[in-house]
């Protein structure tokens, strides 16, 4: 690919990013009040979608080949009992975090 | 402002962890790919969502058509519109603030900012002006590092982008806590998770939207109908 058609390609990503990023904004502009169903997703929706993006990062783990998600299984799990006893957001991250390492890069090789 | 620009800075540090990785893995791929410091710089203020770059490196070097960026990058990103959704009300009165804190919603962001609120003492609008610069300036830096010295760097990180799925996790605990109706987080989770197995990981996303809201819609309308009848 010619530099031309690579700038081109990545202005179109680009644009087509944050077309979908301010599409919401332009639709429901605050002129007009925001129809209630709108207003009633946007309360409800952070949760299911906090929820869909755990799942998100987990979409390529192998679960039927080894190290059959475990990892990703055993670090998660750390995470969400570290965060439950302690509430201490950055010392759930690099607890799970260093866990993650440990486990890939030493036990499940 | 000292006092918001350190709470934003706080905040902001499991993403700075995950961008400065993931920015860095990004920027050595690119580099390797033949697109150099200039295309990773570029790419990271234009563009500046995490995964899609790295898809765009292989629609570069695959050679993709314009319509096939343009609709692979609709596939990929489509779930902002959900996160516009939801920032709607929380960020009306963020007046001048507002384009930058549009254009930098990334997941990440997001995370750290989809429950509209911040303490006593801290501004939402400058709290979420500096989560957003902060994480795209994390963001740019570690993809340019990586462009730049990711060939020199022996240091094995492998793993560490699990920041950011530890991060997803602790934010999604916390609204746990934060609320007695449970029902948007279970929905939200046990329709992903169907959807990937039927849908498989390119496309799932999409469909999931479709069903949460659809469910989440329903189960309004049915309460409503019960109160109505309750009050009768």
């Amino acid at each position: 690919m010619n530099n031309l058609d690579a700038i081109l390609l990545i202005v179109i990503v680009s644009l087509v990013t944050i077309l979908l990023r301010f599409l919401p904004f332009i639709i429901f502009n605050g002129k007009k009040e925001t129809p209630k169903i709108i207003t009633y997703l946007g309360n409800v929706l952070p949760f299911s979608v906090m929820a869909m993006l755990v799942v998100y990062c987990f979409k390529d783990v192998t679960f039927n080949n080894f190290p059959y998600g475990l990892p990703e299984l055993i670090a998660g799990g750390s995470v969400f009992i570290l965060h439950i006893l302690k509430k201490n957001t950055l010392l759930s991250i690099i607890g799970g975090t260093a866990i993650y390492m440990i486990l890939i890069q030493f036990i499940f090789i | 402002m000292r006092q918001i620009i350190k709470h934003s800075f706080i905040k902001s540090l499991p993403v700075m962890a995950g961008y400065l990785v993931l920015g860095f893995g990004f920027g050595i791929i690119s580099e390797k790919s033949g697109y150099g410091f200039i295309w990773v710089l570029a790419m990271s203020t234009f563009i500046y969502a995490g995964s899609m770059q790295y898809v765009t490196i292989s629609l570069l070097t695959g050679g993709a058509t314009l319509i096939s960026a343009a609709l692979t990058t609709l596939m990929v990103n489509a779930r902002h519109l959900f996160y516009g959704i939801t920032m709607i009300e929380p960020y009306k009165k963020t007046g001048l603030f507002k384009p930058y804190l549009i254009f930098g919603l990334t997941d990440e962001t997001y995370s750290l900012v989809c429950n509209g609120e911040t303490p006593d003492n801290v501004d939402f609008t400058k709290y979420a002006f500096f989560v957003s610069l902060f994480n795209q300036i994390y963001w740019i830096v570690g993809s340019i590092l990586g462009a730049i010295i990711g060939n020199l760097i022996k240091i094995n990180f492998m793993g560490i982008e699990f920041a950011m799925t530890a991060l997803f996790i602790t934010v999604l605990v916390d609204q746990w806590r934060k609320t007695k109706n449970h029902f948007p987080s279970i929905i939200g989770l046990v329709t992903s998770i169907i959807c990937l197995i039927i849908f498989g990981k390119e496309n799932f996303l999409i469909p999931s939207m479709l069903i949460i809201s659809l469910v989440l819609w329903l189960t309004s309308e049915l309460n409503k109908k019960k109160e109505v009848k309750n009050n009768e």
